[in-house]
C-alpha cells in the first residue's frame, strides 16, 4: 500500500475496492503489543472536546511506553473517528472489541453516545472507561466512570451555593439533553428536601449551539424581583455557554448579582472568550474535581508534560483529561496486578485500585465503579483560569441517587452482590445487564 | 415477465445483489468464515437499507422531479416506530423478571409503571407518553412504519402540491419539515426520549439468546430482501404509462396538466409510495445501528441522500444504489481513521481531516462535469452515447439548436 | 474586701479595655482555622470581632483579606498581608511591621469565597461609607444595594450629609429610603418611605416590596379565625386542592400520612402466610381489587396499621380551615406594599411589552443580516448558494486573523469589516465563475454544487482554525448594554448589529437603484438574452452580483461573530433560517426580506414569550408556522406580481 505512489492510490479503482477490504477483514493480530481504543469525535460538534482527550490518551501511552508499557508489551492505541455520530459510536465500539480486539476502549463525552456504546461493550464484554461527568442512575459491569457522578460536582455546587452565597431561588439552566435533563431533576429533588420553594426553582432548557441568550437573561435578571438571592446553576453545554457569557456580561449582571456556576464550563470552554468578556466574568463559579490552577507537583509535571507532548504552551489542561489519567493509571496497575488484559480479570482488579489524583489526593475505584474525587469550587478569573475557593475532602460518587424517589433505594456492587441496580428495599437485584 | 424482458437491468441488478448476498454470508462470521467481521456485516446491511431509501429518493427526484429535503425524516419516523417496540418490549422482559423475584405477583399497572419508569428514568420522567399507546404490540408498531410516513407525506404532499409549491421552494420547505420534525422530537415533551434518543435496538427482544452474528446476518438478509422487493416495485413503477407520466410531470408540468392528468394526484402518490420505501427502509436499519435519535433526521442527512443519488445517476434506479452503496461505503472507511496518512513531504494528509473537504469537492465535480453520475458509466460499458452538441445556442431558451449541430 | 473588690473591677475594666483594643493578629491567630477554611455560617464572628476590635488596622486587614492579600507564610504558618512586587511578594504582618520578601511558592493566599467577601465587604462598608475616595464610596453602596441589613440605616443617614457628589447623594437617599422600608423605626415612617417611590420599576424597590408580602398557610379548627395578618382563606376543592390540603394536615402532623402503593405491598409481603396473604392466594395478587381485599383482611384481624381511606381523608380536611397568612404582622404594610406593587406592575408589564419588541426587533435584525447577502443571490438571481453560511463564517474568522494582528479591537473592527467584504466577495466571484456559472439552466443541481462547496469549506475551516470556538472580541465601547430601567435593556452590540443591517439595506437599495450595476443586474435577472442584447455582459454582471451578496454575508459574519461565537458551524446556524427569512418574505424583493425577518423574529419571540421554558418549542412552532403560511402565500409577503415574477 504505501509501495504504491498517490497518483495510482488515487486512479485504481483503489476508492472501489478498499471499503470491502479494509475494516472488514480481521487483521492479523500482533500479540507484541497490547492494543487500546481511543473512541473520542475527532469531527462534528463534539470535536470540540473531545480531541483533546484523544491526545491526553496518546500522551498517556507515549508515557506508559517510555516507561516499558505493559506487562512487559507496549501499549499500541487504536484512535477511530465516531463524528459525533452516536450510531457510529456503537458501530466503532464494536469494531473496536471484534476486530481490533482491544483490550479495553477510551472514550466518549455525551452521555448519548455512552448509551449508544453500552450495549455492545456489555454484548462483548469489554470494557469502557469513560472520563467525563454525568448524570448517573448508570453502573454497568463493563463501564469505569472516572468522571463524576452528579452528587460528586452537583450537589456540593449546590450547597456551596445553599451555605456560602445564601441563594434563595435557583435558575436551572441547561442545554436539552439527558446529563441536564436528570441533573436537574436531581437538584429539583435536593432543593425541595433542602427547603426551597418549588416556585423558586425555574428550569429551563435550550437546544444544542443556541446563540441568542437576551430572553433568558433577562428572565433571569427579573427573578431578582422579589428579594430574594438568585442563583443560576447553569448545565449549558459547549459552545452555547460563549454566547451564554457574552449577553451575561453584556446585561451587567455581575458575580456578585447573580452567581452562575457551571457544571460544563472548564479552562477549555473559557479560552473561545476574549479579554473582555472574561473581565466580567471573573468571580462566576464552575465545580470540578480538578483545576489546572491547583497547585500541586503532580499537577505541575502533568501540565508540563501535557506542553511538551502538544507543543503548546498555551494548551490548556481540563476536568475530564484529569479523569483519562487516573483511570488510564489505574488500568495499567489494575493489569499489572492481575497479570492479564483480559477484561474480567481487570474489571475484579479495578475494584480497590488507589492512584494519586493531580489535585493531592487519592482517588480509589469503588464497587459500584466509580471513583472517590473531592469536589472543587473555582472561580473564574481575569485569565482565563480559576481561583478555588472550595476543596472537599475526596467523596465517594454514588451511582443512583439517593435524592430521587425511583433510585433511593438502589444501589450498585460490583464486588459483593454483583449487581448494577440493586434495589435495597426488596433485596433484589432489578437488572444485571443495563437497560438503555 | 413481459416486464422484465423490456428492463433487464432488473434482472442484471436482483442477480448481483443476490451474489453479494451470498458472498457476505458465506465470509460471514455467524453463517460462513467469518472473514468479514459482525460490525462489517452490519455496515454491509445498513448500507443495504440506504440504498433503499436512496431508491425511494430517485423516484421522487430524478423521476418525478421533486427534490425532497427531507426524506430522512420519513426514514427515521420508520426507525423510531419500530424502536419503541423494541424500548417497550425489552424494557417489559426486564421489568417482569425483576418483579417476578418478589413474593407477590406485580399489578398490571405496576408493570406499566416499571416499564415506564426505566424508559423515561433516564430523561428525568417516569410517565408513559401518550404515543408510546401502541408500543406493547409488535404488529400495531409494524403498521405504523408504514401508516405514520405515509400519512406524514400526505399531508405534507397535499398542502404543498395543493398550492403549487414547486422547485426550490418545495425543497426548502420539506428541509423545514424535517427540521421542524428533528426540533419537536429534539424536545423532552415529545415523549422520544429528546436528544437521547431509542438506543440498545440491536437487542432484539425475544431473541436475547441469539447471538449478534448470527442476528446481523438475518438483518443484512432481511435487508436485501428489502431492497430487491423496493428495486423490483419500483422498476415495475416507472416502466409503465404512471413511469411515463411522471417523467413527463418532471419535464414540463404545466404541458401535463393541461393534457388533462391530475397532476397533482401523481405527484402526492410518489411522494407518499416513496416515504413508505423510505420508512420501511429506516426500521431495518436503525435495529442494526443501534441508536436513533434526532440528530438523524435533521436537514444535512437529507441532502447527504440527494448527494447520493446525484452522484450514483439520477433517473435510473441502479444508479441511486451505486451512489448510495459507494458513497456510504467510502465515507464509513474514511472517517474510521484507519486510512494510511499521505505524507507530502511539509505537511502530512490525515484523511479523517481531509475526506470531508474531498467529498466536498467531489459533489462539485460530479455535478459539474457528470451530470449523469456513476451511472453514465455503464452508458460507457453499453455504448450509449448522448449527442454531441457544440458550439454556442442559437436561440434563447434550453435546448434550442446549437451551432454545431446546426451546420451537420 | 473594698480592696479585692477594687482590684477585681480594675481587672475587669483593664480586660475589657485591653479586649476592646485587641490586636487584628491575635483574633486572627486564636481563630486560625476558621479563617484558613473560611465559611459564611461559620466566619461571621470573626470577622464581627476584627471589625469592632478598634485596632487601627482592621480595616487595611479586612480590606487585604477580601481581595484576596493574606497569606500564610508556609514556613511558620504566621500570617502575612501580601504586597505584589513583580513576581515576588511584599510582607507584612498584621500589625503593619514589614518581614521582608517571598516567593510565591513560599506563601498560602486565602482566598475567601464570594460568601466570605461578602461579610468582609459588609464590615468594612461603615469605614468606607464616608471614605473620601468617590471609588470606595460607590463600592459601599452597592454592597447595602445587593446586602442591605438594618445596622446600614444608621450609618448610611449620617453619611448622607456630608455627601458631596450629587449623583451619589440621589443613589444614597435612594438607599435610604429602601432601608426604611425593610427596617425603619415604626410603620409610619415605612408605610411614608413605600409611597414615597411611586411606580417606580427599579428592581431594588420590588425586591424591597416583595418580601413584605411573604405568606404562609396555616391550618385552624373549622370555625375558628386564626391569629395575625389574615390574606386570604382557602377552600378545600376550590382555592386548594383536598390532596394539597391533606398534605399540609400531614405535614403539621395532623393527620397520618396516606400509604404508598409500596408501602402496601411490603405490608402485604410480610404478612404472607402458607402461600396466603389475608385468606388470598398469592396468585391472586396481581390484581389490584385482591390486594384491596387482602389488606382489609389484615387490618380487620390488627395486623396491620390502618391507611387512611379516602372518606377519612375527606373528613379530616373538613375538620379544618385553611389560611393564608403573611409573614409582616402590621395590615397597613401589606395593604401599602399590595397597592404600590399593583402599581408597579401595571408599569412594569407595559415596559416588559416595550422589551418584547426590542428583542423582536433584534432577533429581526440578526436573521436580516445573515439573510441580505442572499436575497441578492437566491432572491434577485435565483441562485441556491448552499455555501452561504461558510461566507458568513469566513467573514467570521476574518475578523477572528484581523484581532490576531491588530490588537486594538475598534481598529481592527474597522479593518475587518471591509476586508471581511473583500475576501468573501473573492470567494463569491470564484465560486460564481468555476461552480455557479454552469448550472444557471439547473437550478436544482447548483443546490447540490454549492453543498459540496460548502461541506467542503466547514472542513477546511476546521483544519485551520482547530475546532475550538474562536474568540471575537468587541471593543470596549459596544461591551455593556443601554439600560431604559430595571426592565428594558438592549445590549450595544444588538443594537450595533441593527445599525449595521440598515447600513446595508441601504446599500442594497443605493446599488440595486442608483447604480449602473444595479440597472444591469435587474435586465438580467428580468431576461437575460435581452440585456445581452443591449450590450450588457450577462456573465459580468451575475459575476459581481454574486460577489456583492458573498461579501455582504462576509461582512454580516464579523458582525455575528461578535455577538456569539466563531466556531467552523457558525454558518450552519443561519443557513436554514435564511433561506427561510427570503422565502417567507418573497424572494426577489429587499423588502420581502425585511418582513420576512421581521415576522420570523417577532413570531418567534413571542412564542418564546408564551412558553418560556422552552426555546426549542418556539423554533418548532415558528417552523410549522412557516410551512403553513406558505400555503396561503406560496409567493411569500410581498410577491413580486406581473413579468418580473418570472414563471
Amino acid at each position: 500500500m504505501t509501495n504504491m505512489n498517490r497518483r495510482q492510490m488515487l486512479l485504481t479503482g483503489a476508492a472501489m475496492a478498499m471499503p470491502l477490504a479494509a475494516p472488514g477483514i480481521l487483521r492479523a493480530a500482533d500479540s507484541d503489543t497490547i492494543k487500546l481504543g481511543i473512541l473520542h469525535s475527532l469531527s462534528g460538534t463534539m470535536a470540540i472536546s473531545e480531541t483533546t482527550l484523544k491526545d491526553t490518551m496518546l500522551m498517556l501511552i507515549a508515557e506508559q511506553n517510555a516507561k516499558g508499557g505493559v506487562l512487559g508489551k507496549k501499549i499500541e492505541p487504536v484512535v477511530v473517528d465516531p463524528a459525533s455520530n452516536w450510531p457510529l459510536f456503537a458501530e466503532k465500539a464494536r469494531e473496536l472489541l471484534t476486530v481490533d480486539k482491544v483490550a479495553a476502549i477510551f472514550g466518549c463525552w455525551t452521555s448519548v453516545s455512552r448509551k449508544s456504546v453500552l450495549p455492545v461493550v456489555e454484548e462483548l464484554n469489554g470494557l469502557l472507561y469513560y472520563p467525563v461527568q454525568y448524570e448517573g442512575q448508570e453502573s454497568s459491569k463493563n463501564v469505569f466512570y472516572t468522571g463524576a457522578a452528579p452528587n460528586q460536582q452537583a450537589i456540593p455546587a449546590v450547597d456551596y451555593f445553599l451555605n456560602e452565597l445564601g441563594v434563595q431561588k435557583f435558575a436551572l439552566l441547561g442545554t436539552d439533553y439527558v446529563y441536564p435533563r436528570t441533573t436537574n431533576k436531581i437538584l429539583e429533588a435536593y432543593l425541595q428536601l433542602k427547603g426551597i420553594k418549588k416556585e423558586d426553582i425555574v428550569i429551563n432548557y435550550t437546544p444544542f449551539g443556541q446563540s441568542d441568550w437576551s430572553k433568558i437573561v433577562a428572565d433571569v435578571k427579573a427573578l431578582t424581583a422579589d428579594g430574594k438571592q438568585v442563583g443560576v446553576i447553569s448545565t449549558i453545554n459547549g459552545d452555547a455557554n460563549i454566547g451564554f457569557y457574552k449577553e451575561l456580561a453584556a446585561s451587567g449582571i455581575t458575580a456578585d448579582d447573580i452567581p452562575v456556576v457551571a457544571f460544563s464550563v472548564g479552562e477549555e470552554e473559557l479560552s473561545g472568550l476574549g479579554k473582555g468578556d472574561l473581565q466580567n466574568l471573573v468571580g462566576q463559579l464552575a465545580a470540578w474535581n480538578y483545576f489546572e490552577s491547583v497547585d500541586t507537583p503532580e499537577n505541575a509535571a502533568f501540565i508540563k508534560a501535557w506542553h511538551k507532548f502538544t507543543g503548546d504552551p498555551k494548551r490548556v489542561t481540563n476536568d475530564p483529561m484529569e479523569a483519562h489519567y487516573i483511570g488510564f493509571n489505574m488500568w495499567v496497575q489494575a493489569a499489572t496486578q492481575a497479570k492479564s488484559v483480559a477484561s474480567d480479570a481487570i474489571q475484579e482488579a479495578m475494584i480497590g485500585q488507589k492512584f494519586p489524583n493531580l489535585t493531592g489526593t487519592t482517588a480509589e475505584m469503588l464497587t459500584n465503579h466509580h471513583l472517590t474525587k473531592p469536589v472543587l469550587i473555582g472561580e473564574i478569573r481575569a485569565d482565563g483560569q480559576f481561583d478555588v475557593v472550595k476543596k472537599t475532602a475526596p467523596v465517594p460518587g454514588d451511582a443512583w441517587s439517593d435524592y430521587l424517589p425511583e433510585s433511593k433505594f438502589l444501589i450498585s456492587d460490583w464486588k459483593g452482590k454483583h449487581c448494577g441496580m440493586y434495589n435495597t428495599q426488596t433485596n433484589t437485584c432489578v437488572q444485571i445487564k443495563s437497560n438503555y | 415477465m413481459d416486464f422484465l424482458r423490456k428492463n433487464p437491468s432488473v434482472l442484471w441488478f436482483l442477480a448481483i445483489l443476490a451474489v453479494f448476498t451470498l458472498a457476505v454470508t458465506l465470509m460471514a462470521p455467524g453463517t460462513g468464515s467469518g472473514a468479514i467481521s459482525t460490525s462489517f456485516v452490519k455496515t454491509l446491511g445498513k448500507t443495504l437499507c440506504l440504498a433503499m431509501v436512496a431508491l425511494a429518493m430517485d423516484l421522487v427526484w430524478g423521476y418525478a422531479g421533486i427534490l425532497s429535503l427531507g426524506h430522512m425524516a420519513f426514514f427515521a419516523i420508520g426507525g423510531y416506530m419500530i424502536g419503541m417496540w423494541q424500548m417497550y418490549a425489552r424494557t417489559e422482559e426486564i421489568v417482569i423478571t425483576s418483579l417476578a423475584q418478589s413474593p407477590i405477583p406485580p399489578t398490571a399497572t405496576e408493570i406499566h409503571q416499571g416499564i415506564a419508569s426505566q424508559i423515561f428514568g433516564v430523561v428525568g420522567s417516569s410517565h408513559m407518553p401518550e404515543i408510546w399507546y401502541f408500543a406493547h404490540s409488535l404488529p400495531a408498531q409494524l403498521a405504523l412504519v408504514v401508516l405514520v410516513p405515509a400519512l406524514l407525506a400526505l399531508v405534507f404532499g397535499w398542502l404543498a402540491f395543493r398550492s403549487r409549491v414547486a422547485g426550490v421552494y418545495l425543497s426548502i420547505l420539506t428541509q423545514a419539515m424535517t427540521l421542524a420534525l428533528a426540533l419537536w422530537l429534539f424536545q423532552n415533551d415529545s415523549g422520544l426520549r429528546g436528544n437521547n434518543g431509542l438506543s440498545g435496538l440491536q437487542n432484539i427482544p425475544g431473541l436475547g439468546k441469539v447471538a449478534q452474528e448470527t442476528l446481523s446476518v438475518w438483518f443484512f438478509w432481511a435487508s436485501a430482501l428489502a431492497l430487491a422487493l423496493a428495486y423490483l416495485l419500483l422498476a415495475w413503477v416507472v416502466s409503465g404509462k404512471f413511469g411515463s407520466v411522471i417523467r413527463a410531470i418532471r419535464d414540463d408540468e404545466q404541458r401535463v396538466r393541461f393534457l388533462g392528468y391530475p397532476v397533482e394526484g401523481f405527484k402526492l402518490f410518489v411522494f407518499a409510495l416513496t416515504a413508505v420505501i423510505a420508512g420501511i427502509g429506516g426500521a431495518l436499519y436503525y435495529p442494526q445501528a443501534g441508536i436513533i435519535n434526532p440528530a438523524e433526521l435533521a436537514p444535512i442527512a437529507s441532502i447527504y441522500l440527494a448527494v447520493w443519488v446525484a452522484i450514483g445517476g439520477r433517473g435510473r434506479l441502479y444508479g441511486a444504489v451505486m451512489g448510495a452503496v459507494i458513497v456510504s461505503l467510502l465515507s464509513s472507511w474514511f472517517t474510521g481513521g484507519r486510512v494510511p496518512d499521505v505524507p507530502l513531504g511539509f505537511a502530512t494528509i490525515h484523511w479523517v481531516d481531509w475526506w470531508q473537504v474531498l467529498l466536498g469537492l467531489a459533489f462539485v465535480l460530479v455535478t459539474l462535469f457528470a451530470p449523469r453520475g456513476l451511472g453514465g458509466l455503464v452508458d460507457l460499458v453499453t455504448g450509449l452515447h448522448p449527442p454531441r452538441r457544440h458550439g454556442a445556442a442559437l436561440g434563447p431558451d434550453s435546448g434550442s439548436l446549437q451551432e454545431r449541430e446546426a451546420q451537420e | 474586701m473594698i480592696r479585692t473588690l477594687l482590684a477585681a473591677v480594675l481587672a475587669l475594666t483593664l480586660a475589657s479595655g485591653l479586649a476592646r483594643a485587641e490586636a487584628v493578629g491575635d483574633i486572627l491567630d486564636t481563630n486560625k482555622a476558621l479563617v484558613e477554611h473560611a465559611s459564611r455560617l461559620t466566619i461571621g464572628p470573626v470577622i464581627d470581632k476584627l471589625a469592632a476590635s478598634g485596632d487601627p488596622r482592621a480595616e487595611t486587614l479586612l480590606k487585604a483579606w477580601g481581595d484576596k492579600l493574606l497569606g500564610l507564610r508556609k514556613s511558620d504558618g504566621a500570617f502575612v498581608l501580601l504586597k505584589r512586587k513583580g513576581a515576588a511578594y511584599q510582607l507584612t504582618q498584621p500589625d503593619g511591621t514589614d518581614v521582608g520578601m517571598a516567593k510565591r511558592s513560599d506563601i498560602n493566599i486565602l482566598r475567601p469565597n464570594a460568601g466570605v467577601r461578602r461579610l468582609i465587604d459588609g464590615a468594612l462598608v461603615e469605614f468606607q461609607l464616608s471614605s473620601p475616595d468617590l471609588k470606595t464610596r460607590t463600592e459601599a453602596l452597592s454592597i447595602i444595594d445587593h446586602h442591605p441589613e438594618a445596622g446600614q440605616l444608621k450609618p448610611l443617614e449620617a453619611s448622607l450629609k456630608a455627601e458631596t457628589d450629587p449623583a451619589l447623594r440621589a443613589r444614597k437617599e435612594r438607599l435610604l429610603r429602601l432601608l426604611t422600608i425593610r427596617f425603619g423605626e415604626n410603620s409610619a415612617k415605612r408605610i411614608a418611605a413605600i409611597n414615597s417611590f411611586g411606580a417606580d420599576t427599579g428592581l431594588d424597590l420590588r425586591g424591597t416590596l416583595n418580601p413584605l408580602l411573604d405568606t404562609h398557610r396555616i391550618i385552624a379548627k373549622a370555625g375558628e379565625k386564626p391569629k395575625g395578618n389574615i390574606d386570604r382563606p382557602l377552600i378545600p376543592g376550590k382555592t386548594i386542592t383536598t390532596e394539597a390540603a391533606y398534605d399540609l394536615l400531614v405535614a403539621r402532623g395532623e393527620a397520618p400520612a396516606r400509604q404508598t402503593p409500596t408501602a402496601r405491598r411490603q405490608a402485604l409481603e410480610a404478612h404472607i402466610e402458607g402461600g396466603k396473604v389475608g385468606g388470598i392466594p398469592l396468585a391472586q395478587l396481581s390484581d389490584p381489587e385482591a390486594r384491596d381485599r387482602a389488606y382489609a383482611a389484615l387490618e380487620k384481624a390488627g395486623q396491620v396499621p390502618r391507611a387512611a381511606t379516602t372518606r377519612e381523608v375527606r373528613a379530616a380536611v373538613a375538620a379544618h380551615d385553611y389560611w393564608v397568612v403573611y409573614a409582616e404582622a402590621d395590615p397597613a404594610m401589606t395593604t401599602a406594599a399590595k397597592a404600590a406593587l399593583a402599581k408597579i406592575a401595571v408599569k412594569v408589564d407595559a415596559m416588559q411589552a416595550l422589551d418584547l419588541l426590542l428583542e423582536a426587533l433584534s432577533l429581526a435584525s440578526i436573521y436580516f443580516l445573515a439573510a441580505i447577502g442572499l436575497a441578492l443571490t437566491f432572491g434577485v438571481m435565483g441562485v441556491i448558494n448552499m455555501a452561504h453560511g461558510e461566507f458568513i463564517m469566513m467573514g467570521a474568522y476574518t475578523g477572528y486573523v484581523v484581532q490576531q494582528i491588530i490588537p486594538n479591537y475598534t481598529l481592527s473592527l474597522i479593518v475587518a469589516l471591509p476586508l471581511a467584504f473583500a475576501v468573501t466577495f473573492a470567494a463569491g466571484v470564484a465560486m460564481e465563475r468555476l461552480v455557479v456559472r454552469h448550472l444557471y439552466k439547473r437550478p436544482l443541481e447548483t443546490l447540490l454544487a454549492t453543498f459540496g462547496v460548502s461541506i467542503a469549506l466547514q472542513q477546511l475551516a476546521k483544519n485551520i482554525f482547530g475546532t475550538q470556538a474562536r474568540p471575537l472580541t468587541s471593543p470596549d465601547w459596544l461591551d455593556g448594554a443601554w439600560v431604559l430601567n430595571d426592565v428594558v435593556s438592549i445590549s450595544y452590540i444588538r443594537i450595533a448589529i441593527f445599525v449595521l443591517g440598515l447600513v446595508f439595506l441601504c446599500l442594497f437599495l443605493w446599488v440595486m437603484k442608483r447604480t449602473r450595476l444595479g440597472l444591469e443586474l435587474r435586465a438580467v435577472t428580468q431576461n437575460p438574452g435581452m440585456a445581452a442584447s443591449m450590450g450588457i455582459n450577462p456573465d459580468r454582471i451575475n459575476m459581481l452580483a454574486f460577489g456583492l451578496g458573498s461579501g455582504i454575508a462576509g461582512s454580516a459574519g464579523v458582525a455575528l461573530g461578535l455577538y456569539a461565537k466563531v466556531t467552523s458551524e457558525l454558518g450552519q446556524d443561519y443557513i436554514v433560517q435564511s433561506f427561510m427569512t427570503v422565502v417567507v418574505g418573497g424572494v426577489g424583493n429587499i423588502w420581502g426580506t425585511l418582513a420576512g425577518a421581521a415576522l420570523i423574529g417577532s413570531l418567534q419571540k413571542g412564542i418564546e414569550w408564551l412558553n418560556p421554558s422552552n426555546t426549542l418549542a418556539a423554533q418548532t412552532y415558528m417552523i410549522l408556522f412557516i410551512i403553513l403560511f406558505i400555503q396561503v402565500r406560496p409567493r411569500g409577503i410581498i410577491a413580486l406580481k406581473g413579468r418580473a415574477a418570472g414563471d
